[in-house]
């Protein structure tokens, strides 16, 4: 049981601090998270403290099913269609 | 949430009402002396002195613990110019070399600040580290810091701890309600807290910050982003509740909102104000509170004079292979600052002694200045990427604001696109009368002519406000001002 960090992370540190298990380190391009020291908080805390802090949707997931913490929209609150049609439109320009 | 305003009254009768002071300097002139000698060299907070001082922000702090919906946390991009946006992450010794090295090569520069491209209270290590170095290694540095005020009450020992004695609280609202549409989540007590819920927590650690932080002395500026829509009919109950918890200056900011920014806002396409809009709330709040006009909105690892960003010249590269005599440099920028203070003194004396008199009452007038700083008309109008805007009154002259533009005139190869541009810049002057300007070219003056605004190269080099009261004076001796209804300017504000 552990979450992961996935590329689309931006490196803000933000999880860094907050982790109980201290299993977050810097990767070569990302932060990424040490899978033996991760126990998604279980015991210390409610929620899995990097994904509750994380501010990019889709940056964490789960190790055992590949899905989200945090999905699109969850966070920005930006409905993904409308996401989708900004990037169309600016492609087209 | 009415609030009972204290001590309000008092502190605008004293001196001359809000907004139309002699002085050109008039926000400054409601300050008790502490304060003004605090804020005498400080680019951000005083008017006057964002001409001559300069700052840097060193962005050493990217976390951040709550979601702005004007904010894209995928901030890392060169070109944009708006707060939360840096190219280089530094560590808080990387920071204090850059500090170092700019404070050598720039001795104007007064104020270091952190402000992001998170939040510099959420980095609380990174932040407070670069400030222990630096008040060791830099003494006449000001640092100041810049904060969503979540993590702030339980920073204020730390803060005093390392002389930090300016502190910028983003306050957008008091209601959670309204925040609720700016913020839709904070990071607290180890929980993601969405909704109103997650702005009330936010909203009254923000309004204990500022409590603490006054009763403790040190300097509050408050800053507000003004939503259409959202908080724009709210932000002057906003101002009264500040200014009565004891921040000292206001500063209303416009949405910067673009699709392409990729945040809520810019998606969802919620506009921002226009420069009206945006002067007349300035003008509504400023019957309560000390108004700052001359923000530039800048980015969190800006470097130079307000208006421009000299961070290119001092990436980490370049640094690295830059010699420098750190005890000379001081010295060298004691010398500069205090030739400065001369200068701005002799100047404030003159405007005083100067106060024009008028045999009777002459509407106000807009003037768009074309500066590259040094408080003169010393910039070609083809190549102000900004204009700042004057009001001429018989009071004196005031600085409103600042407008910004496209380049119209980049050099051969953009040839061709001039137009566009040269017509979107006449729409941002929209409200003036005059432009004055070093040079300018023979196609652009008759463009601004022909929408009734005036080019005038006759100044060049001369300071502003001396320029922009000649200026004025002369259209009241060609009796351009005469007639009170029916001036142009008035009709363009109006339809603006």
């Amino acid at each position: 049981m552990s979450l992961e960090i996935v590329d689309s992370c931006v490196s803000c540190f933000a999880c860094q601090p907050q982790c109980p298990s201290e299993a977050i380190y810097v990767g070569d391009t990302h932060l990424m998270i040490n899978k033996k020291k991760c126990t998604e908080c279980e015991g210390d805390f409610a929620d899995s403290q990097c994904a509750a802090i994380c501010p990019i949707e889709g940056a964490i997931v789960s190790g055992v099913t590949g899905l989200a913490c945090n999905p699109p929209g969850s966070l920005t609150g930006i409905p993904p269609h409308k996401m989708e049609e900004a990037m169309q439109e600016m492609q087209a320009r | 949430m009415e609030l009972n305003v204290l001590g309000q009254e008092e502190s605008i009768e004293e001196g001359c009402s809000a907004g139309s002071c002699g002085s050109t300097d008039d926000q400054m002139s409601h300050l008790s002396d502490e304060i003004r000698e605090k804020v005498h060299n400080h680019p951000c907070y005083s008017e006057e002195a964002h001409h001559y001082f300069a700052r840097m922000h060193v962005a050493v702090a990217p976390a951040c613990n709550i979601q702005c919906h004007y904010c894209n946390r995928k901030y890392d991009c060169s070109n944009e110019s708006r707060p939360g946006v840096v190219s280089e992450l530094l560590t808080p010794d990387q920071a204090v070399k850059k500090t170092m090295a700019v404070a050598a090569n720039i001795p104007q520069m007064s104020v270091l600040g952190i402000a992001g491209p998170g939040d510099p209270l959420a980095n609380p290590e990174r932040t407070f580290d670069t400030f222990r170095q630096l008040s060791e290694k830099a003494p006449d540095i000001k640092l100041c810091v810049s904060t969503n005020g979540l993590a702030l009450p339980e920073s204020v020992d730390e803060l005093a701890k390392h002389n930090i004695d300016h502190v910028t609280i983003t306050i957008n609202t008091v209601d959670p309600k309204i925040g609720a549409k700016i913020y839709p989540w904070v990071f607290w007590n180890n929980r993601r807290i969405k909704g109103e819920k997650g702005a009330k927590i936010l909203i009254e650690q923000q309004q204990k910050g500022l409590q603490i932080l006054a009763d403790r002395g040190i300097l509050v500026k408050v800053n507000s982003v003004m939503i259409p829509g959202v908080n724009d009919e709210h932000l002057a109950e906003v101002s009264k509740i500040v200014k009565a918890k004891g921040a000292f200056l206001h500063n209303v900011m416009p949405l910067i909102a673009e699709a392409e920014h990729g945040t809520f806002y810019g998606i969802m396409g919620q506009r921002g104000p226009s420069s009206k809009e945006l002067q007349d709330l300035q003008d509504a709040c400023a019957g309560d509170m000390n108004m700052m006009r001359h923000c530039r909105q800048c980015r969190a690892d800006a470097v130079g004079l307000l208006g421009e960003d000299r961070g290119e010249e001092f990436t980490m590269d370049k640094i690295e292979v830059m010699d420098i005599d750190y005890n000379a440099a001081m010295e060298k920028r004691k010398v500069i600052h205090q030739a400065i203070a001369e200068e701005l003194s002799i100047k404030q004396q003159e405007n005083t002694e100067q106060a024009a008199s008028f045999d009777k009452n002459y509407r106000p007038v807009l003037m768009a200045i074309a500066t590259s700083g040094g408080g003169v008309i010393n910039q070609h109008f083809g190549h102000a990427k900004e204009f700042l805007v004057y009001e001429a009154s018989i009071d004196g002259a005031r600085f409103i604001g600042h407008r910004k533009t496209d380049l119209y005139c980049g050099g051969g190869d953009t040839c061709g696109d001039g137009d566009s541009i040269l017509d979107q810049t006449i729409r941002a002057l929209e409200g003036c009368e005059t432009v004055l300007c070093s040079k300018i070219g023979y196609e652009p003056w008759e463009m601004l002519e022909d929408a009734g605004i005036i080019p005038n190269g006759e100044h060049a080099m001369e300071a502003i406000e001396d320029a922009v009261m000649e200026v004025y004076k002369e259209m009241i001796a060609e009796g351009k001002l005469d007639e009170i209804t029916s001036s142009h300017g008035e009709e363009l504000l109006a339809t603006a």
